[in-house]
């Protein structure tokens, strides 16, 4: 057996016969076409035209968000401007293999050089080349393999397009060469519990057809396994199964120190799965959705409504709301208006509120409506607090409407740093690991071209966090998890070792994260956590954790 | 022949991205006479096509030109410049 490294997704583990994502065609060569031009051109436009019909086919099958994007590249192999451009090319003599490959490549280079959102719409134009060139040359288009059996599908990483067909019955597991944790891969995989590691760079080493261990918990890939080990692979994969239809327990370490797992919310319509699903309560309730979609503020009944609706189905439990968090990703006409170079460092979050103080005043005064009215016991707090002042002046403002227990989400360093001071005057802090990541790192959310940047155990994240539990502890405060971190398992546990007292997570994560945290006491947690922290980068610290981890302590 | 030009601010949150420029391409190929699309003082760009449509990288609160050219245009511009004054992205 070898055991080859990545990053596991989850904590599944899965066995079976590799089948390999087809290979990207080479590019075609510069030579001189055989033909005319007018049967080139008339080669190209048939090719493109069943590659469009194919993609929308597609689409209608897949449905709901992958129709649309399948449709747009549908539309991208049929443009007008890049017909031209092909044309372009056949008449100086290309081959149409050339000319397509050569017209969408500037256009490629054109969308990347824009970078962020843009940039990752050049992977659908090379998909669509793709697809076109495998057409001109009578070959199998790239893309998820049909042996015909369960398989363990090996792949670059994943486009949205071939996700989009991937039949889950089929697909026992997924193994990548390239994408982090952040990857569409791993997206997929969490969303629809699928095993997988990513980024394992000896991947592109695997063969068609051979069997495989694909070991999430560990982020290992073993190949050519003993009877041994396949036969604990299968009583693990039995007993995650049992685990998952196991009666929901309450989270809580090896030890019983109790862990409270909440449910990140956008909707109140969410809360009913949320319970299902084993939330102990809400830990982060979005009301953007109240917001987004309106021109104007919804207005206090408005708010009221929602809200009551929300608590009304956690009676006796927490539920922490966080006031209005617009600006930067979440632009709001009538609440910040003005075009900022920097908007991630701009009016947003609380600073936005402040400046448009109406709306969270009439925001407090429907979340105390909404708490009367129930018996659920509400938090709120406010989005990216910077400073000691700010904290201040939300905590007093909110105390002024009768909400019971107001506290600020950490998202920027410089409240986890001042945590002793910021928690001296809150009830307690959440800590928003996405956006503490962006400022920690100083790479923006939404840029592609930093995504490596992102990556939540980042040791100066980590020591991020634990400055601000200290800061809690010091102030006899809580201080929660809010942000996707705590829907990694491993990285859970870390969390907790750190000092946070409740994670906060998508409803699907939970089953997960609870069976990780049964596995460590409080002491454990504590090691693993020193042994991330002790590292000097991202990758270094999740190994170092999965060691630690996996080492009983003296 | 008739040609009609009209300047929008555009309303879709997250600008001409991947399923407005979508939509927006579509519905000038549907109409079926000749559109151009330019932002600011840039130079116009076939509004058919959806590449040429993302690559002009237009945000949420951008200005944009229309010209249309055809019996239809008047009409074809009150229906496009509806589209991209509406936020499609909720």
């Amino acid at each position: 057996m070898s055991e080859l490294r990545g990053v596991g997704i989850g904590l599944g583990v899965a066995q079976g016969p590799v089948a390999r994502m087809a290979e990207p065609l080479p590019a075609p060569e510069d030579v001189a076409s055989a033909l005319s031009q007018d049967e080139e051109l008339a080669r190209v436009r048939e090719a493109v035209a069943g590659v469009a019909r194919e993609l929308e086919e597609r689409g209608s099958k897949a449905g709901g968000a992958a129709q649309e994007v399948l449709e747009a590249q549908a539309m991208m192999a049929e443009d007008p401007t890049l017909d031209q451009e092909v044309a372009t090319r056949v008449a100086a003599g290309k081959t149409g293999e050339f000319a397509v490959h050569d017209a969408f490549a500037t256009f490629r280079d054109m969308l990347a050089a824009m970078g962020g959102y843009l940039g990752e719409r050049a992977a659908d134009l090379d998909d669509v080349a793709q697809r076109v060139i495998a057409r001109l040359r009578g070959l199998p288009a790239p893309g998820v393999p049909d042996p015909g059996h369960p398989f363990v599908l090996v792949a670059k990483d994943l486009a949205p397009a071939d996700t989009a067909l991937l039949d889950l019955d089929k697909v026992l597991a997924l193994v990548t060469s390239e994408g982090g944790p952040t990857s569409h891969t791993a997206i997929l995989a969490r969303e629809k519990s699928i095993v997988a590691v990513v980024g394992v760079a000896e991947a592109p080493g695997l063969a068609d057809g051979e069997s495989v261990i694909v070991d999430a918990a560990k982020g290992v890939v073993t190949t050519q396994p003993t009877a041994d080990e396949l036969t604990q692979a299968q009583n693990r994969a039995e007993a995650r199964r049992n685990a998952a239809s196991a009666p929901i327990t309450p989270g809580a370490l090896a030890d019983g120190t109790a862990i409270p797992l909440l449910a990140n919310l956008g909707k109140p319509g969410g809360a009913a799965e949320a319970v299902e699903l084993g939330a102990e309560g809400v830990g982060l309730f979005r009301t953007e959705f109240l917001f987004l979609s309106a021109s104007q503020a919804p207005t206090v009944d408005e708010q009221t409504k929602a809200y009551t609706e929300l608590l009304q189905t956690f009676p006796g439990k927490k539920v922490v709301v966080r006031a209005l968090d617009a600006g930067a990703d979440k632009p709001l006409a009538f609440l910040n208006d003005a075009h900022e170079e920097n908007p991630a460092l701009g009016l947003r979050g609380l600073r936005a509120l402040r400046a448009s103080e109406d709306i969270l005043r009439e925001q407090l005064t429907a979340l105390a409506n909404a708490d009367k009215a129930t018996d659920a016991d509400l938090w709120v707090m406010a989005p990216m607090v910077s400073t000691v002042e700010e904290t201040e002046y939300f905590v007093t403002l909110a105390r002024d409407y009768g909400i019971k227990t107001a506290g600020v989400m950490v998202e920027v360093p410089s409240s986890a740093i001042m945590a002793d001071k910021v928690l001296a005057i809150a009830d307690f802090a959440s800590i928003g690991t996405n956006d503490l990541t962006q400022y920690t790192l100083a790479a923006d959310r939404l840029l592609g071209s930093v995504a490596s940047f992102q990556d939540p155990w980042h040791p100066a994240v980590l020591s991020l966090v634990k400055a601000t539990a200290d800061g809690g502890a010091a102030n006899g405060k809580p201080v929660g998890i809010c942000g996707e971190a705590a829907a990694d398992p491993l990285l859970a546990v870390v969390l907790v070792g750190l000092g946070a007292a409740t994670l906060s997570m998508a409803p699907t994560a939970l089953a997960d994260v609870r069976a990780s945290l049964l596995q460590y006491t409080r002491d454990d947690a504590e090691r693993i956590a020193a042994a991330a922290l002790a590292a000097s980068d991202a990758a270094s610290a999740r190994t170092a954790a999965q060691a630690a981890a996996e080492t009983p302590a003296d | 022949m008739t040609q009609a030009t009209r300047t929008i601010r555009v309303g879709s949150k997250n600008g001409l991205h991947a399923r407005p420029a979508k939509l927006f391409a579509q519905a000038v190929k549907d109409a079926g006479i000749p559109v151009t699309v330019s932002k600011g003082s840039g130079a116009p760009v076939n509004a058919a096509s959806i590449l040429g449509v993302i690559a002009l990288g237009v945000e949420y609160g951008d200005y944009l030109t229309l010209t249309a050219e055809g019996d239809s245009a008047e009409s074809v511009l009150d229906t496009l410049a509806e589209l991209l004054t509406t936020d499609h992205d909720e």
